[in-house]
């Protein structure tokens, strides 16, 4: 009867829209090569991918899908098989992830660095400033606030690192002063500025962050505020799937004379964010030279 | 204010210059929640129409179920999915994971208890009208659910059309299963999510205008279909 | 299986709901040819009764038999019809109506489609086989209900109070196919409010009072003189001048 056919013929174009629109996506990716790789939101929103990854494309064809995370986030990708290559800057967290055996190698590739930022009326008075540890500890006295990203990340874990090198307790310390976001650098960036708090950000991020408001750089070049970037292979040996060449081909390129120069190409406002040192013994000692040209 | 008035005119700006990775964006967005509610429809329709006229022990758990699982929460769905996608999860051989695909499953998976529970309460009211003469010229339960289906179609269309809005809407699950990977997984959702966090608001809000008008020409649209056809077939 | 569906047998059926007894240890027994009519005063249980009878509500105790068989769930090979009071249409054309009953049949589509269209010609709705059916005047929705009940061949066709909401026109047109129906080789179990068209149908009346049969009597006899006193009570109050 028509109404059955009608019926019929409705079902039957409903289910073909939706393979079609489920596959569709699908199928164009099935011919490309390309690798997953985890590495953080700092990295990913300092628009170094954006200039590096068409590059390698070029060189190789093969495409780079990033997946920006936090540092913490990236490892346990590594460590699920969900990514064939980790890019992240914790040191200490990639020398575990090797030694637990989720990872090959361990390879440095570049720094760059934090630094501190902070309203414009400097209210606790540590603006100009070279030291850190000196900043730190002057901002726990006066318990001014500061906006922590509280996340697991990089950048989370290096500030405790600071707090520690600064002497300063922070379970004794902490209080209602210490405003932990458990967020991304943009977001505790966000609230940093509206709360006109203190904030330690990687400076890529802070380059590309349009909502300043009234907070400006307050302390950086402390070589303390180094932060190096390591790459690693995830190991095949665990996770047989893991696209072993294609992912050695990125990292051979990242280290290569072409990738570290690709690196230090990479400039916002005229200044370059990071610095490449593979195969550099000297790498965190290093000062970047900065353009005194900056916000 | 003025980050508002900013960001009408970038919205403006954008959808008149027909930024060609906005579009891909837009597009993206809607193959992947339209093929969601789709799919949402094929499942969640026949179980709420079961549901509503079957005789089976625990049917009014069942019906309390879906209820309940309206409110689901997207973020616990997308770790959900994550987790089974991932290649150390159950169905990771199947490489799903940061792929359009997965998306659409997370949004099936979150919108289907939705699309089963409304389409419940609407073949119930229906039910109460239709019960008598249907189980008098002997259909089944099953098939009496079919000829509720097809019979409140318009009812239905509107349920599909809050599916839609759910979907599309949606951040965190097709963010935690998506990567929100550049050309890939990226859709309006985690593009606002994006230029918010790295302080781009008026571009952010641009984008959000930009997905509310979208959502609202489509919801438009199955509005007019359904006042025409009510008109027709009463 | 047997093609003798009748008598059809109320046993000592009761029906209880919500603590009230709405049918009382009821016994009744229809033939295959009369047309029945049901009466009684509101709330005198007729509706549970006609649904007791079809199929549509288990009674509580007691059985239903067709020709000494105990009847079967309700399916659409019952050759079994209804119509009830508001006319119940699906969402797409008087002919897909019909069609549709006729496919829970099990009636093959070409002759779905003859079947359909005779029906609707029969009770004079040839000319609107594709107007959608729900915006069809009363009247005319029950004619459809009643082409569609016709379409399938009924040996038995209960009708509920099936012109109580439709205007005096609208009631004579109903009545007539009705009759038709009838006249056709179908039996009629029917309720209805209006003795006057309990007069104009009826071969016998079925009166209940309480949820009881009180009488079974042949028409002409039960209207000029009522065996019992509540049926003459009954009477009298709709009928006072009789």
């Amino acid at each position: 009867m028509d109404l059955k056919n009608r019926r019929a013929r409705l079902r039957t174009f409903v289910l073909s829209l939706c393979c079609a629109l489920t596959l569709n996506p699908f199928s164009s990716q099935a011919d490309e090569k390309f690798i997953n790789l985890a590495s953080t939101t700092s990295t990913e929103q300092s628009g170094l991918f954006g200039h590096l990854l068409p590059l390698f494309e070029k060189r190789a064809g093969i495409k780079v899908r990033v997946v920006a995370v936090g540092t913490g986030q990236a490892l346990d990708q590594g460590r699920r098989g969900d990514a064939d290559v980790v890019l992240v800057h914790d040191k200490v967290a990639e020398e575990k992830f090797i030694a637990e055996g989720w990872g090959v190698e361990r390879l440095e590739v570049m720094y760059n660095d934090f630094v501190l930022i902070g309203p414009k009326e400097n209210t606790a008075k540590v603006a100009g400033g070279k030291d850190i540890a000196v900043a730190l500890q002057k901002m726990a006295s006066a318990q001014t606030a500061f906006v922590s990203r509280g996340d697991k990340s990089g950048t989370h874990a290096a500030e405790l690192r600071l707090w520690k090198v600064a002497g300063v307790d922070l379970d004794k310390a902490k209080g209602p002063w210490y405003r932990d976001t458990g967020s991304g650098m943009g977001p505790a960036l966000n609230t940093a500025a509206s709360m006109n708090a203190y904030i330690l950000s990687d400076r890529g991020t802070w380059l590309s962050f349009k909502n300043r408001r009234d907070l400006k750089v307050v302390v950086e070049g402390d070589t303390r505020l180094f932060n190096q970037y390591g790459v690693m292979l995830v190991n095949p040996a665990k996770h047989p799937h893991v696209k072993k060449e294609l992912g050695q081909q990125f990292i051979d390129w990242l280290v290569s004379a072409e990738g570290q120069k690709a690196i230090a190409d990479y400039k916002i406002d005229g200044q370059q964010l990071f610095f490449p040192n593979a195969n550099n013994a000297n790498a965190a000692t290093t000062t970047p030279t900065t353009n005194p040209a900056k916000k | 204010m003025n980050t508002l008035v900013e960001s009408c005119l970038t919205a403006l700006t954008l959808i008149i210059g027909f930024d060609n990775q906005l579009l891909a964006v837009i597009l993206l967005s809607l193959k992947i929640s339209l093929a969601a509610v789709c799919l949402a429809s094929l499942l969640g329709f026949p179980i709420g129409a079961l549901v509503a006229v079957g005789r089976f022990p625990g049917r009014r758990f069942a019906t309390v179920l879906l209820n309940a699982l309206i409110g689901l929460p997207a973020v616990v769905v997308g770790l959900f999915v994550y987790l089974m996608l991932s290649r150390s999860g159950p169905l990771g051989e199947l490489g799903l994971l940061f792929t359009p695909t997965a998306m659409v499953i997370a949004q099936t998976v979150l919108i289907t208890p939705l699309l089963a529970a409304l389409a419940r309460q609407v073949i119930e009211d229906a039910w109460r009208e239709y019960q008598e003469q249907l189980i008098s010229l002997g259909a089944s339960r099953p098939r009496a659910a079919l000829t509720l289906m097809w019979d409140t179609r318009f009812s239905l269309a509107t349920v599909v059309m809050v599916g839609f809005g759910r979907a599309v809407a949606e951040v965190g699950t097709v963010m935690i299963v998506g990567g929100n990977i550049a050309g890939v997984t990226r859709v309006m959702t985690t593009t606002i999510a994006l230029e918010t966090s790295k302080g781009e608001l008026p571009l952010a809000m641009a984008l959000g205008i930009v997905l509310v008008a979208v959502v609202f020409l489509m919801n438009g649209m199955a509005y007019v279909t359904r006042e025409w056809s009510m008109r027709r077939y009463g | 299986m047997s093609e003798n569906l009748f008598p059809l047998v109320m046993e000592g059926v009761s029906f209880h709901h919500n603590g009230q007894t709405i049918v009382d240890n009821m016994t009744l027994c229809l033939d295959g040819a009369t047309r029945t009519i049901i009466l009684g005063a509101n709330g005198a249980g007729k509706s549970v009764t006609m649904r007791v009878l079809h199929g549509l509500i288990a009674p509580t105790s007691g059985r239903i038999t067709w020709g000494g068989q105990v009847a079967r769930p309700l399916s659409a090979s019952n050759k079994q019809a209804m119509v009830f009071q508001k006319p119940v249409m699906l969402r797409t054309s008087a002919l897909r109506n019909v069609t549709y009953a006729l496919k829970l049949a099990g009636v093959p589509n070409l002759e779905r489609l003859a079947r359909a269209r005779q029906a609707m010609v029969r009770v004079g709705l040839g000319h609107l086989e594709s107007r959608a059916a729900r915006v069809l005047s009363g009247g005319e929705q029950q004619r459809l209900a009643l082409a569609r009940a016709w379409a399938l061949n009924p040996r038995v066709l209960f009708l509920d109070e099936p012109t109580a909401s439709l205007d005096p026109t609208a009631t004579r047109e109903i009545e007539e196919i009705i009759a038709e129906i009838a006249a056709a080789g179908t039996k009629i179990v029917m309720t209805t409010h209006s003795l006057g068209q309990a007069q104009r149908l009826a071969d016998e009346i079925v009166f209940l009072h309480r949820g009881r049969v009180v009488e079974q009597t042949p028409a002409t006899e039960f209207f000029q003189k009522p065996r019992s006193p509540e049926a003459a009570a009954f009477i009298k109050g709709e009928l006072p001048w009789i």
